[in-house]
């Protein structure tokens, strides 16, 4: 069976259930009991195993197989859950992880057989059977005889409503057949949502299907595990209709037989007047019976309390916490949904233009038209943004693992706590976001976090804490990785600076404290007394600086030594369209992004000081340096030199600055463009935008500009 | 076909019937001289319109504009092969042309004026010196019912400066 076409959902798949793996066991590793986790990951891990066997992957297989065989053990509770063997899983996961990589590249698993680890899950196993073999062997011997006495009459364990009971009556009663079908799907079928399909619809050319289990519904969506029944309301024979469906490829068997309704166990439950109520109204009950047909398995859980029933429940829906519909799209595809989005907002504003410019000619209906064109716009706009928003959950699920790796590697004690994960960003940038916090989080392991002893000298709890916050403030998206070790030793890095050669001695004794922590982020700078794996080579800091700022982001240090030290790292929730606010300078119209705007200040030309030969102004207590944009612009003011001052005050981090324009037109929301890689874009451009009557706007840079 | 050509150029040649390739350009003015385009490289002619100066940019490069939603830098044509700076008048066109590299470019230029079909046997290549700074941009030189049309390498054109 060629199974390329399904590698990409594969690795998809197989990636999700080892995160989940890794988190679950981290989990159990704390709380050994608990019967949820162990659930989930022998679920994940049995998923994981079918995966691997159905695309050939021996060993992988091989592998989960044992891990599972452990698990299911877990489960049975015949052995307990130790530390020595969340560690034995832990390389497994790992060695699964390279497998999986190995996939991703080669469309090979490689040939590492891992017999070391599947050795240590035998000794796991091995352990068990000394104690207690007997029980486990009983208990596997049981489900099966349970799954194999439900097997032939599955459609007498289906409870049927009022309507169906009616019209399976009615049925009856002309002459026609209804007939219970049990469809079983080969092992290992990769499409059997299709297969299911392509059954319904070969049944349906000779009969009526008046009831599925599991409704019609869950089996578009896959939600069965092997086998699904079928109540067919028909004129034909059995023989001919099981001919039918098992004739689509892939289906292993097909049984069916004759209903009969007092063979059903949740026949009797209907109370007798109840069922002459509904023979009484048959007829409009046979018209309305399609429709209940998809919530049909909703009461049948509630009403299942037998045994049998439980088990056969169990097999065909595991018991997976509800998930979300979702569909996987091409991020190109969204790429281009957005740009489209762009583009409607520009016609957009080039109506409203109009509209403002023919103000008297324009009736009131039409205003009314554009407003509501600019409402809908603006939701439109809004729910692409939310499509292409995803939590930065799957970054941050991995770092736990990684701590607590790094934990044991370094010998420190220490835990990390985390806040915000559901927060979300820009898909594109939640999956550039991974390395910089991965080198952070290293750092505050590594360099942050002292040793036992000195902790236990300063008082310090012997288990250090790193955190990691995520939220949302404003158009931003702020994310923090403190710690509460040593800080960054300011005196240290001067030192470093100065024997570099970076800067010169005078120049180091000069600088502030905030100047030379900001030394940290260039190339090839550790102050890190040893080089070790996990940091310390001094590719780090310059790394996440550059890669933060290549997503319009900003990362900040705040620190005090023997306190800790916080990472801030600021990005912009959205890339390609931002509120801005409209500006004249000179004849031209330049856009300020508002996430950058402090306020507005008009300021009349007597206030103006001049500090070090440079215009200030003195702005509620604090000394603000102005910026003549049209200077900076080499434009012509228009203004009158007299003239109060109209005055943009911009922030970046904790500085201010006022920039002088000429005029101002107003807030808009505008699509960020790209001024194209001709031009070698002046540092203070950050891109363009086009205005609603099609002339071109540049995007200024406030930050650039500062 | 090459072959037969090579044997007997000038006979063939003049009946006209050789099948050698031609290509089309497009003719336009600048000042008094006519130069030539290769039509390929051309993604649209577009009447002047309002031009968004960028600062802190050489002189020949005018500004930016929306070519139907994308953001299209222009430059002037006049200045990039060394004349005195455009006067805009009713004829004045921008070529916007896509280049490998830097995708769509716009060029001002004073006039548009036809399209010639131009064969092998029309273009005369190095007829300028290749150490000229100016000739850089030219690729040869193309006749045409008596007149003569500087053709435009137009790869060069667009780096040069840059």
């Amino acid at each position: 069976m060629d199974v390329s076409q399904y590698l990409e959902i594969f690795l998809d798949e197989t990636k999700e259930h080892l995160q989940n793996l890794n988190t679950r066991i981290l989990e159990l590793e704390a709380d050994p009991e608990n019967m949820d986790t162990i659930n989930e990951i022998f679920r994940a891990a049995h998923s994981l195993k079918g995966m691997a066997g159905t695309m050939g992957f021996k060993r992988m297989q091989n592998l989960t197989h044992d891990m599972e065989n452990v698990f299911s053990e877990v489960r049975n509770g015949t052995i307990k859950v130790m530390p020595e063997m969340i560690d034995v899983l832990f390389q497994c996961l790992d060695a699964l992880e390279e497998y999986t990589d190995s996939i991703q590249f080669s469309a090979d698993e490689g040939s590492n057989d891992n017999e070391n680890l599947i050795r240590q899950l035998n000794d796991i196993l091995d352990g068990k059977d000394a104690e207690g073999g007997a029980p486990a062997q009983k208990k596997e011997a049981a489900p099966k005889e349970a799954a194999g006495a439900a097997e032939g009459d599955k459609w007498d364990n289906i409870a049927l409503n009022d309507s169906q009971i009616a019209v399976i009556q009615e049925a009856l009663s002309q002459g026609k057949k209804v007939y219970g079908l049990n469809v079983v799907v080969q092992e290992g079928c990769m499409l059997k949502a299709a297969r299911a399909f392509l059954v319904f619809k070969a049944v349906e050319e000779l009969g009526e299907i008046i009831l599925s289990e599991p409704g019609a519904q869950e089996v578009e969506e896959e939600k069965f595990d092997r086998d699904f029944t079928l109540f067919v309301l028909t004129e034909t024979e059995l023989d001919e209709i099981i001919k039918a469906a098992a004739a689509v490829s892939e289906i292993e068997g097909v049984t069916g037989a004759p209903i009969v309704l007092e063979n059903n166990k949740y026949f009797g439950k209907a109370a007798p007047e109840e069922k002459a109520e509904a023979a009484e109204q048959k007829p409009q009950e046979q018209t309305a019976a399609p429709a209940p047909v998809p919530a049909a398995p909703a009461p049948a859980p509630a009403g299942q309390k037998a045994p049998a029933a439980r088990t056969d429940n169990k097999k065909q829906t595991p018991a997976k916490p509800v998930v979300n519909r979702t569909v996987r799209v091409d991020i190109e595809k969204l790429d281009s949904l957005m740009n489209l989005v762009s583009e409607l907002i520009i016609a957009k504003n080039s109506l409203v233009s109009a509209s403002d410019k023919e103000q008297t000619k324009t009736n009131s209906a039409f205003n009314e038209q554009v407003e509501y064109l600019e409402s809908v716009t603006t939701n439109l706009h809004e729910s692409v943004m939310k499509v292409r928003m995803v939590p930065i959950e799957s970054v941050v699920n991995k770092f736990p693992r990684m701590i607590r790796d790094l934990s044991k590697k370094l010998g420190k004690k220490m835990e990390l706590y985390m806040t915000g994960e559901e927060t979300e960003l820009d898909r594109t940038v939640v999956d550039e976001i991974g390395d910089p916090l991965m080198h952070l989080l290293r750092n505050s392991a590594d360099h942050g976090l002292e040793s036992a002893e000195v902790r236990a000298q300063r008082g310090k709890p012997d288990v250090g804490s790193i955190f990691l916050d995520a939220y949302q403030d404003g158009n931003n998206v702020v994310i923090e990785v403190r710690d509460d070790g040593n800080g960054i030793d300011v005196e240290a890095v001067r030192a470093k600076a100065v024997e570099r050669g970076t800067v010169t001695p005078e120049q180091a004794a000069n600088m502030a404290d905030k100047e030379i922590i900001n030394l940290l982020f260039l190339p090839s700078f550790s102050t890190a007394k040893q080089v070790t794996d996990v940091s310390g080579r001094g590719v780090g800091l310059d790394v996440v600086k550059s890669k933060i700022e290549s997503l319009s982001g900003e990362v900040e240090v705040k620190s005090k030594l023997g306190e800790g030290s916080t990472w801030t790292i600021r990005l912009p929730l959205t890339l390609a369209i931002i509120q801005a606010l409209m500006v004249v300078v000179g004849d031209e119209k330049y856009a300020i992004s508002l996430g950058s705007i402090k306020g507005l200040e008009d300021i009349p030309t007597s206030d103006i000081k001049l500090v070090q030969n440079k215009e200030v102004i003195n702005l509620r207590g604090t000394v603000t340096p102005l910026i003549r944009l049209n200077e900076v612009l080499d434009c012509e003011s228009k203004r009158s030199k007299d003239e109060n001052l109209i005055v943009v005050i911009v922030k970046k981090g904790d500085k201010t600055a006022g920039l002088v324009i000429d005029e101002l037109i107003g807030q808009q929301e505008i699509v960020i463009k790209s001024l194209g890689r001709y031009i070698k874009q002046c540092k203070f451009i950050s891109g363009a935008t086009i205005l609603g009557d099609g002339e071109v706007a540049l995007i200024l840079d406030a930050n650039a500009l500062i | 076909m090459e072959l037969s050509a090579n044997n007997a150029p000038n006979v063939l040649g003049e009946e006209g019937r050789k099948p050698v390739e031609t290509v089309q350009y497009i003719v336009i003015r600048l000042g008094e001289e006519q130069y030539g385009i290769d039509i390929r490289n051309i993604n649209n002619i577009i009447r002047m319109q309002h031009i968004t100066r960028v600062p802190k940019m050489p002189g020949y490069l005018k500004g930016v504009i929306n070519l139907r939603g994308e953001v299209v830098p222009v430059m002037s044509m006049r200045l990039r092969v060394g004349l005195s700076d455009d006067e805009y008048t009713k004829a004045t066109r921008i070529i916007v042309l896509k280049l490998e590299q830097e995708g769509n470019v716009g060029f001002i230029v004073d006039e548009v004026k036809e399209v010639v079909t131009l064969s092998d046997n029309d273009i005369e290549k190095n007829a300028y010196n290749a150490n000229d700074e100016k000739s850089n941009l030219i690729s040869a030189v193309g006749k045409h019912n008596g007149e003569l049309i500087t053709l435009l390498d137009l790869n060069t054109i667009s780096l040069e400066g840059n």
